[in-house]
């Protein structure tokens, strides 16, 4: 998976959890809970659909590794690579 | 026979509209089936029975808005129980006539979908749900309707109404004590990191579980915490310990449905439901009994870096706890400066029912359950 399948796939499962976001006009070098106004629930469904989606299962030590857009999409495509 | 009625399902709740009948005359009802759907500040909620029988006359139309108490069907084969009608309720002298076309609710989907997609006459068997499990929201309604029209989400203007008049009111008739006290989180941090660290994401624990399976358990060793408080009849604690969870909605509002039976729960089922209730109470998809039944509340603002959150109760409920950010600060261990993980625990309790003296006792036991986690 490249980066720009990896972002839309993010932005999918993003926006089944916070189906009100405007994807369009995120920061996407920001931090994704403040941005979505999501918490560790939501940030867990979230890692979790990724898993059944890829395949890719993220510790939670990578957690960080995927805290903004462009991170998480760049962690997506490497694991996936 | 039995009446059933509009259920109140909170202290801020004065009225609710009937969206729709899920049982029609002549089916059968057996108790904690869902019969009916009624929207209020709160979202739609699945109304539950609590008798069986068999659905009789049915009493309000779709769409109408009635107070609480009102009757909205009969249920034949069930007696009325005094205990289960409110006796504020009013019978109605006539049939409420239903407001404008009534939404359709047979597909999932929010409140806001169901609202426009009523108003511009767009049918929901008609879309495809792009929400969680594939509930309609309001943009799959928009979109249908080719608009561009702001989400406008719950209603959360009323609902900021009803917290308001919900909050005035405890903080008017309640006399709150305030307590906290510091919590070591490196026992619960680390056993959390063990468990979690072999298991897929879905099976994953929070600290959340944690946190809410300790204040369960100490509400079970002190039940003054746990219950109900009448100004007429005075205290009545509950038997069962159902914790109302602060859910905060995205873009404002706050709703506290509870997890039936919290201490009862093992981690991993207190995860799921924990799971399964945030996502439905951000749908707008409650049931009653999660909105009517709590017994007590936790609430926490940890991971928005709040330290210390001191609640204010939610009537007729005598207790609130509070649960802040884990942070790493020095703190003595051993008589030598040691840096550990810090957690601030409050408790907000009425002074009508208990003492600060409890309320520390009550603290001092979350505490201690939390340096043991593996045997939550």
């Amino acid at each position: 998976m490249n980066k720009d399948d990896a972002r839309k796939l993010i932005v999918e499962e993003l926006g089944n959890i916070a189906p009100e976001a405007d994807f369009d006009t995120i920061d996407a070098g920001a931090d994704l809970m403040e941005e979505l106004d999501i918490d560790s629930l939501d940030f867990l469904n979230f890692i979790t659909a990724l898993h059944k989606k890829t395949g890719v299962n993220v510790p939670e030590s990578d957690y960080r590794k995927l805290a903004t857009l462009d991170g998480a999409a760049a962690y997506l495509a490497e694991k996936t690579d | 026979m039995y009446i059933f009625r509009m259920p109140s399902l909170g202290a801020d709740m004065e009225a609710g509209a009937l969206v729709e009948w899920e049982k029609h005359p002549g089916d059968p009802v057996k108790r904690g089936d869902i019969v009916a759907v009624v929207e209020t500040d709160k979202g739609a909620i699945e109304v539950e029975i609590f008798v069986d029988g068999v659905m009789g006359k049915q009493l309000v139309e779709t769409g109408a808005k009635v107070p609480v108490g009102t009757p909205l069907a009969e249920i034949e084969g069930a007696e009325e129980d005094a205990a289960t009608a409110p006796p504020e309720a009013t019978a109605p002298s006539a049939v409420p006539k239903a407001e404008p076309a009534p939404p359709s609710t047979q597909r999932r989907a929010s409140p806001a979908a169901r609202k426009l997609a009523a108003e511009k006459e767009i049918s929901l068997d008609a879309l495809k749900g792009t929400g969680p499990g594939g509930v309609i929201v309001l943009k799959d309604v928009e979109q249908a309707e080719g608009e561009t029209a702001p989400r406008a989400g719950l209603d959360l203007s009323k609902m900021r109404e009803a917290i308001a008049a919900a909050m005035a009111r405890s903080k008017r008739d309640i006399p709150h004590y305030y307590l906290s006290t510091e919590i070591d989180m490196a026992a619960a941090s680390d056993w959390l990191s063990k468990t979690n660290a072999p298991r897929t994401p879905d099976k994953r624990l929070l600290p959340a579980a944690l946190t809410l399976k300790a204040a369960a358990l100490a509400a079970r060793k002190y039940p003054a915490m746990n219950g109900f408080y009448d100004p007429a009849t005075g205290f009545a604690p509950s038997e069962d310990i159902h914790i109302g969870v602060a859910v905060a909605i995205r873009g404002g509002g706050l709703v506290s449905p509870a997890i039936h039976n919290c201490d009862k729960l093992g981690l991993d089922d207190l995860m799921d439901k924990l799971r399964d209730l945030a996502a439905r109470a951000r749908e707008g998809r409650l049931r009653s009994s999660e909105l009517s039944d709590g017994t007590i509340t936790v609430s926490s603002l940890g991971e928005r870096g709040v330290e210390s959150l001191y609640g204010i109760i939610y009537p007729p409920q005598v207790a609130i706890v509070g649960f802040g950010t884990v942070t790493q600060r020095p703190v003595a261990v051993d008589d030598k400066v040691a840096i550990r993980p810090i957690m601030t625990a409050t408790l907000a309790a009425d002074h009508r029912v208990s003492d600060g003296h409890l309320g520390a006792r009550f603290l001092k036991h979350v505490n201690a359950l939390l340096q043991e986690p593996e045997k939550l």
